[in-house]
């Protein structure tokens, strides 16, 4: 048979792994990066054998990029071809940070799934389909029509379908293949890739151990991946190795929702407080099951005004504490942040982005909740906002809020998003510090003489009275008020105070560096991104300037403030544009003599600098992959003048 | 310390706590309001009390009765309209040492917070809740509130409020896990400062309706209630609210009530004509979510610098 792409594979790369365990008697291709996917119903364990085959991957010194195939239900029809679970793993020679475009190699439980994975764009000519045989044999007529149809239709795609025995061969070791089908799938992987047998049996051993199984289980699971390893070995003509990197770093292996709550930890944050809300809860569930250890406490409230209500009291109190939702929670916490906002209460709040408005796209990844982020409460509140662009960024930004909104006294907001939330990458091993922990609540006495909001005519910035602090006591308001915090009605007081917590951020920009350009320093155009788009958008603009393109591209962590420099960096480039996962109207697709709407970065950034930053941006319920942003990124480039 | 010379050790000189040490600034309620009489018995309370002004916290949320820390002299937090408990809950969660007071109203507590409400009272953690009931929003002017009566007349109810009003006292035993559950008046001081003792030193939320007299929106509504001091019921019980002979000759309808027995506490509340004053139902062994959310205070820096290297080394590979 053939590899499912020519063009990325290289036969004569050097620095092809050696055979290990195992003997390998077929012969070895090499290529620099594949993109594999398992897909299924709900509940089959395409995600859990993903994810082990990924870490797989990652243990070999692999780049690695995961990312879940999430109905949008708990648990659709099975065969349904809106309900397709499953998983993508992308693992290459070099360091990756996103899903990459088209599928080398796709694993289906059953053929109906794959129908949205096409829908999505996510499968192109050559790419190779390893379809369960059974529902060829099926006893419904219906369904053996369905599954004819079906690979007939696969194949005038020019998809490589290719019918293989997963249940067929699975049930030869377990009673219910239901259960134990992906561990036959992930032994299968191992030999088609070449991969270390006894690293998947390693991880078999922890996840089973984690959920707290016998030996037996493990045993068993242990003979189906041998069973589909050597299933493997007979049935493909060749094995594809991704040689690694060498490195001697310690790396680990996680989503961005547990870099986000270990990054709580190393924060020293002791209250997440949250109420349940999709993508945000699994960094909850996570905490619930850890923070105890580092004196943590998660609380889980009553609805999501509560959560950022209780939050506020324990920051209140002396103990910053963190609040994780998603847009929708984001818009039900609005009057209480502005109060963080007004009283200076220091916060974190993540919000993992999600589809929306309302509730949208619960599952799939959304960058809509910017300006609600930044503009969205009554009267001016001005807050900080982060966002990371990275899954190690999920970890050290929640560090850095919890500084920042104590420093600054004000709410940061962090937003994540449903792409960093559920994919898997590795970084290096971050070494936590003791200084990065939250200082102890001070319980000295306060000097009567300094009131509470003693603002700093410079900065805005003041310190504040904690509970227990003897000569402090004061009454926080949500009314205008002014630093001894005394309700004040008086224009003049009320326009102080507004200036004192706007100044903050100009305060805080002050200490900002000038974004990183990556590409080309100057030339024809500049790629503005921000939060989990940038990876995707870097391999773009590296593609098109291999082209003899100049092409430049920034991410901006900070959208408040904003980071400095941003005219000067954009006075070098003929064009300005950014790319962004919410909506906007293309400019030739917009009713002529009315406004364009634009993304909402560039909303942002055509009125902070007055340049005529234009956009590109999609909604498509996933990630941006390289390919799609690449040709659009051509065609304002074609366009040019 | 007899036997012992003075300048072996030295003892801070205790501080003693007078009445003027918790007052704040000056109220701003209208004259008669039955809130500047509820103040007066809390500052009367952390007096007799001696309460740290410091350790003292009063949370609040928006309305004429949330205007209270502002005239307590301690820690206050006067924030949203009707986030008061999960703000107060918050405060709890991790400060076992302060004394945490909510001071709100029928459209704060029971209307716009009710949701929370009802939690706070499930999670049932260390407070005293003050509910300062005048059936009537009072800051906004004169709308209908949850507890008006059904036919009284409003800006928004011109032609009388169309439903039977909402009973806390009766919703609050509704609860699972309630553990403190009295009813008094603004207009017996005594009462109401012996309620207010009881509920602080309760071990968990003490919820306390307190009917409030508004003169200018609502000026003779407990009138009948004043004049005939015979028409309160006043719940006696040794393991209730503890009031002196005065009282007992005062209100002198009275009737024996077990606090441990939910089912008389919840007929008591149902009978429409009768307005009881005590204890309804107290249990000290309810759950406390407090002594959950308090867990782990004591962790030091390394212990926590040691639970996250833990979890790394889970996930390196």
């Amino acid at each position: 048979m053939t590899p499912a792409k020519e063009s990325s594979v290289d036969a004569d790369a050097p620095h092809a792994q050696p055979p290990h365990s195992g003997s390998f008697d077929v012969p070895a291709k090499v290529a620099q990066e594949q993109i594999i996917e398992i897909v299924s119903d709900s509940g089959e364990g395409a995600q859990t054998a993903g994810q082990l085959f990924g870490t797989v991957c990652a243990k070999m010194g692999n780049g690695l990029w995961t990312v879940e195939i999430i109905p949008a239900e708990i648990e659709p029809p099975p065969r349904s071809q809106a309900g397709a679970s499953g998983i993508r793993v992308r693992f290459a020679t070099r360091p990756i940070s996103n899903m990459g475009d088209r599928a080398d190699l796709v694993v289906a439980f059953n053929e109906q799934v794959l129908y949205s994975r096409i829908d999505q764009d996510a499968f192109g000519p050559g790419t190779l389909l390893l379809i369960d045989n059974r529902w060829a044999k099926d006893e419904d007529a219906k369904i053996r029509d369905a599954y004819a149809k079906a690979l007939e239709d696969f194949c005038a795609r020019g998809y490589d379908v290719q019918e293989i025995p997963i249940h067929e061969e699975t049930r030869k070791l377990v009673e219910n293949p239901q259960r134990g089908k992906n561990m036959w799938v992930v032994g299968m992987l191992c030999a088609r890739y070449g991969r270390n047998l006894d690293f998947a049996k390693d991880e078999v051993r922890l996840l089973f151990e984690r959920r707290r199984k016998g030996e037996d289980v493990i045993v068993r699971n242990h003979q189906l991946l041998e069973a589909g390893y050597a299933w493997g070995l007979e049935y493909f003509d060749e094995r594809l190795q991704v040689p690694s990197q060498e490195s001697d770093q310690a790396m680990v292996v996680m989503n961005g929702n547990a870099a986000v709550a270990m990054g709580a930890m190393a924060a020293g944050i002791e209250v997440c407080s949250m109420y349940p809300i999709t993508p945000a809860t699994s960094a909850s569930h996570y905490l619930a099951s850890v923070f105890h250890r580092a004196g943590g406490f998660m609380h889980q409230a009553e609805d999501e005004i509560a959560a950022v209500g209780f939050a506020l009291g324990c920051s209140y109190a002396g103990k910053t504490a963190l609040t994780i939702t998603s847009g929708p929670g984001l818009a039900l916490k609005t009057e209480l942040i502005g109060l963080a906002v007004m009283a200076e209460i220091p916060l974190v709040i993540v919000d993992v982005q999600r589809g929306g408005p309302a509730t949208g796209l619960p599952t799939k990844v959304e960058q809509g909740d910017l300006l609600a982020s930044l503009y969205g409460a009554p009267s001016d509140a001005p807050k900080i906002v982060l966002a990371p662009s990275s899954i190690e960024e999920c970890f050290e930004f929640t560090i850095t809020a919890r500084k920042l909104a104590e420093s600054f006294r004000m709410p940061v907001i962090v937003l994540s998003d449903a792409n960093l939330a559920t994919a898997q990458t590795l970084f290096a091993r971050p070494e936590p510090h003791d200084e990065w922990l939250a200082p102890p609540v001070d319980q000295s006495p306060w000097n009567e003489n300094t009131p509470p909001y003693d603002w700093d005519a410079e900065t805005g910035l003041s310190q504040r009275p904690i509970p227990g602090q003897e000569g402090g006591a004061y009454v926080l308001t949500g009314l205008a008020h002014d630093e001894h915090s005394q309700v004040a009605y008086a224009s003049a007081i009320n326009q102080r105070a507004m200036e004192m917590r706007s100044r903050k951020l100009a305060t805080l920009e002050q200490i900002l560096k000038p974004p990183v350009v990556n590409g080309d320093a100057e030339g024809e155009l500049l790629v503005v991104c921000w939060g989990s788009t940038r990876s995707a958008v870097e391999e773009a603009v590296d593609r098109i300037r291999a082209d003899g393109h100049r092409v430049g591209t920034t991410c901006l962590r900070f959208l408040s403030p904003l980071e400095p420099g941003l005219d000067e960096i954009f006075a070098r480039y003929r064009r300005v544009m950014t790319v962004e996962i919410n909506y906007s109207d293309d400019p030739d697709n917009h009713r002529a003599g009315t406004s364009r709407r634009y993304s909402q970065l560039a909303w942002l950034l055509r009125a902070a600098t007055l340049v005529d930053v234009d956009c590109w941006s999609r909604v498509p319920g996933q990630p941006l992959p390289p390919g799609m942003i690449e040709e659009a990124l051509r065609a304002r480039l074609g366009g040019a003048d | 310390m007899y036997g012992l010379k003075t300048d072996w050790l030295e003892e801070p000189p205790p501080r003693y706590y007078t009445f003027e040490d918790f007052e704040g600034s000056l109220p701003r309620w209208c004259p008669g309001c039955g809130d500047h009489a509820v103040l007066t018995a809390t500052q009367r309370l952390c007096r007799d009390e001696q309460l740290p002004p410091e350790k003292t916290v009063f949370v609040s949320g928006i309305g004429c009765a949330a205007r209270f820390p502002h005239y307590m002299k301690a820690y206050g937090f006067h924030g949203l309209h009707g986030r008061a408990l999960p703000v107060a809950s918050g405060i709890r969660a991790r400060r076992p040492d302060l004394h945490i007071f909510v001071a709100t109203g029928d459209g704060d507590c029971c209307s716009i917070g009710a949701g929370h409400w009802l939690h706070a009272i499930h999670f049932n953690m260390k407070m005293v809740v003050m509910l300062l009931d005048n059936n009537v929003y009072g800051l906004t002017k004169a709308q209908t509130s949850p507890t008006s009566a059904k036919g009284s007349r409003s800006n928004t109810h011109p032609r009388g409020a169309p439903l039977e009003p909402l009973d806390p006292i009766q919703t609050t035993l509704g609860i699972r896990n309630a553990s403190f559950v009295a009813q008094t008046v603004d207009w017996n001081p005594p009462h109401l400062l012996a309620t207010l003792k009881a509920a602080h030193r309760h071990p968990g939320l003490a919820f306390v309706r307190i009917l409030q007299r508004c003169p200018h929106f609502r000026n003779d509504l407990f009138e009948p209630l004043q004049s005939d001091p015979s028409k309160l019921l006043l719940l006696t019980h040794p393991d209730g609210i503890q009031v002196d002979d005065s009282i007992q000759r005062v209100l002198t309808n009275q009737r024996e009530h077990d606090p441990a027995d939910l089912v008389a506490a919840q007929a008591i509340a149902e009978k429409e004509d009768t307005v009881a004053v005590g204890l309804f139902y107290r249990r000290d062994a309810a759950d406390r979510y407090d002594l959950y959310s308090a867990e782990g205070l004591a962790t030091s820096r390394s212990e926590k610098i040691a639970a996250l290297g833990a979890e790394l080394d889970r996930y390196q590979i």
